[in-house]
């Protein structure tokens, strides 16, 4: 079987649900190499293989893990002329995207972005998206090199499959490029919560939440559901809540099990990022927000007065 | 200093967007286009970076078939100097890849400092198109951005990822997508229409771009669509009004499906 390349995210001793999701689509369409940029820990190493993974191919190039995303480009373009690939699978993140965009033009292959599923059939890979905001299926391939494929997380469940992976270091020459430079980085911290695109549940607060200390309302409802904090932008641009929190066209789309929409009216860059989440339920006090068009369960109602409710009856019943 | 802006000619944000079953691609017909909202905060950055700058020009580009104009009228509107609108038949169906490869050829023969984009389009999107230029243009690229700061020669950058926020360097010549935290983009004033109307505009065709018609469009893709469905609208919906035990119910639905 043909290799299919997934690039890691991983960080310390831990590996991003969403890689594992990877793995997970890599072992129906060929062997999956897991790419890790930077010496992988032990653990990291072992859940990869706990996971599937043939091969882990580890890098400490300054190279590779300096620049934005130029590096990873370099390498991913040399394996995949040195190999036997039938596909590279990504992360549908920023980053992911870029390195997928970059890759495409390098390599004159096809680019798809945001799957929702990744199959073989007859030999071909064919991916599944949801565009136009969830309300049509695709299925798309790529006619031309390997196909570089971004996959959204929380659209498979990551499926355990021992194996053994031998680990083997790689370079990279400099590509000789012009990069951009990271000067500081300041990563956000998730609070002890669940990666906003890992979570299954999402509790996501709006401008009706009304001020920056009433969002301890939404992080303990978030909490009884072991769930992650949203946002929308009037939260995030009242410095209500950080913008890595902004669910929406210009920040995270989620598609989690479920999404509690908490004073958010539903403006169509909001819906853009959370109406594939497979049950919505939404709080607000005005009959007529569009929001309600999209809840499997709405509320009209003051999120004051509801959500503390219904904390309340979610502690008692989960005991 | 040059400022090349891309700007892209989308479907109406609310309007039903679907596919043609003819051949798979956007159904531009089915609704009406407007300027794509986050390619404003791109042109107004640049606006704002001339008037910082004192010296520079802002030339937006965009690729797409005749009623694209009027998505580069709006930003001559706002104050961009030139615009420049690539239009063949030819172009019907591109993919990224050919999208990219065409918005290049123009953007090198333009000439340019900095180049700004949207982050993603509202149809596509994508977001890869950055990515792709600075690729094809050999040049580094920030996407992102919430803040752009250029002198003569380099430029700072604020990204803001999901991950983390970013401080990020580069040399010109650059490409640069927005996020919508940038700016706020000013509306076209009366005397900005009625100087659109007489500011430089060109239009050009593949030929004039030195690209081969049979390397873009629908044929040339490198990816394919091979069947689109419309999913079935979501099942039955609630709304009830609070009436002291809302959140009681809200559990009641959450324990039906199975989610408490
Ligand atoms: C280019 C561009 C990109 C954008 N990207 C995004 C994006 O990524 N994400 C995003 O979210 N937005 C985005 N927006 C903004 C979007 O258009 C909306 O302005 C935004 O989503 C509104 O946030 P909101 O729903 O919290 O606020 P509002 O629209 O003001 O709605 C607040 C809601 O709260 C309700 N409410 C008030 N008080 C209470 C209460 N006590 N109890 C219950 N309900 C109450 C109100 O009835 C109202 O419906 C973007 C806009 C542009 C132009
Ligand atoms: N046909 C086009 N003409 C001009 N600009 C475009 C075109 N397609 C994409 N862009 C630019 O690329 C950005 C991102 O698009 P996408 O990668 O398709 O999501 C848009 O916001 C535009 O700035």
């Amino acid at each position: 079987m043909p290799d299919v390349l997934v690039l890691i995210e991983h960080a310390d001793d831990t590996v991003a649900k969403a890689s594992l999701e990877l793995l997970t689509l890599a072992r129906r369409i060929g062997t999956p190499v897991a790419i890790a940029v930077g010496g992988p820990s032990p653990s990291v190493v072992e859940k990869l293989g706990g996971y599937g993974a043939s091969t882990i191919l580890s890098t400490d190039d300054e190279s590779v893990s300096s620049s934005v995303t130029a590096g990873v480009v370099g390498l991913l373009a040399s394996l995949i002329s040195s190999r036997e690939v039938a596909a590279a699978l990504l992360p549908s993140t920023a980053e992911g995207k870029e390195i997928a965009g970059r890759l495409a033009v390098r390599l004159d292959a096809g680019v798809l972005t945001d799957a929702v599923d990744v199959t073989s059939s007859g030999g071909e890979i064919v991916v599944e998206q949801s565009v136009f905001g969830g309300s049509t299926v695709v299925h798309a391939a790529a006619t031309r090199g390997v196909p570089v494929i971004t996959v959204r997380s929380n659209s498979v469940t990551p499926e355990e499959s021992p194996a053994t992976p031998s680990v083997e270091t790689v370079s990279v020459a400099d590509d000789g490029g012009r990069h951009a430079a990271v000067t500081s980085r300041s990563p956000v911290s998730a609070g002890g919560r669940p990666g906003l695109t890992e979570a299954s549940v999402v509790v996501a607060g709006g401008r009706g939440v009304g001020a920056a200390e009433k969002f301890a309302l939404i992080e303990e409802l978030a909490d009884v559901l072991s769930g992650a904090v949203g946002a929308s932008r009037a939260a995030t641009d009242a410095g209500w809540y950080p913008h890595a929190a902004q669910v929406g066209q210009t920040g995270v789309t989620v598609a989690p099990q479920l999404y509690i929409a908490c004073g958010i009216s539903g403006a169509i860059q909001h819906r853009a990022g959370m109406q594939t989440a497979k049950t919505i339920v939404a709080i607000n006090k005005d009959a007529e927000a569009p929001i309600f068009e999209l809840a499997d369960f709405g509320v009209v109602g003051d999120l004051h007065a509801v959500v503390p409710q219904l904390i309340a009856e979610v502690r008692e019943r989960k005991g | 200093m040059k400022i090349v802006v891309c700007v892209k000619q989308v479907p109406d944000t609310w309007s039903e967007k679907r596919l043609d079953p003819a051949d798979q691609t956007l159904d531009r017909a089915a609704a009406d286009g407007v300027i794509d909202e986050l390619d404003t905060y791109a042109v107004e950055e640049a606006l704002k970076l001339k008037e910082s700058l004192g010296d520079a020009t802002v030339v937006v580009l965009a690729m797409g078939p005749a009623g694209a104009a009027e998505s580069l009228r709006k930003a001559l509107s706002m104050g961009a100097d030139e615009a420049v609108h690539i239009v063949d038949d030819a172009l019907h169906g591109s993919d990224a890849l050919a999208t990219s490869l065409v918005l290049a050829k123009a953007i090198e023969q333009i000439g340019y400092d900095l180049v700004l984009l949207g982050s993603e389009s509202t149809d596509a999107r994508m977001g890869v198109m950055a990515a792709m230029l600075a690729e094809r243009l050999g040049v580094p690229q920030a996407t992102l951005a919430s803040g752009v700061a250029v002198d003569g020669t380099s430029l700072r950058v604020t990204r803001m990822t999901s991950a983390a926020q970013e401080e990020v360097a580069a040399t010109l010549p650059a490409v640069v997508s927005v996020l919508e935290k940038i700016n706020e983009p000013r509306y076209p004033s009366f005397k900005g229409i009625m100087a659109a109307k007489s500011k430089p505009t060109s239009t050009l065709s593949l030929a004039d771009l030195g690209i081969d018609a049979s390397s873009v469009g629908l044929a040339a893709a490198a990816t394919k669509v091979l069947d689109s469905t419309a999913r079935p609208p979501r099942g039955e919906r609630t709304i009830i009004k609070d009436d002291g035990d809302a959140g009681a119910r809200i559990a009641d639905f959450l324990a039906s499906r199975k989610l408490l």
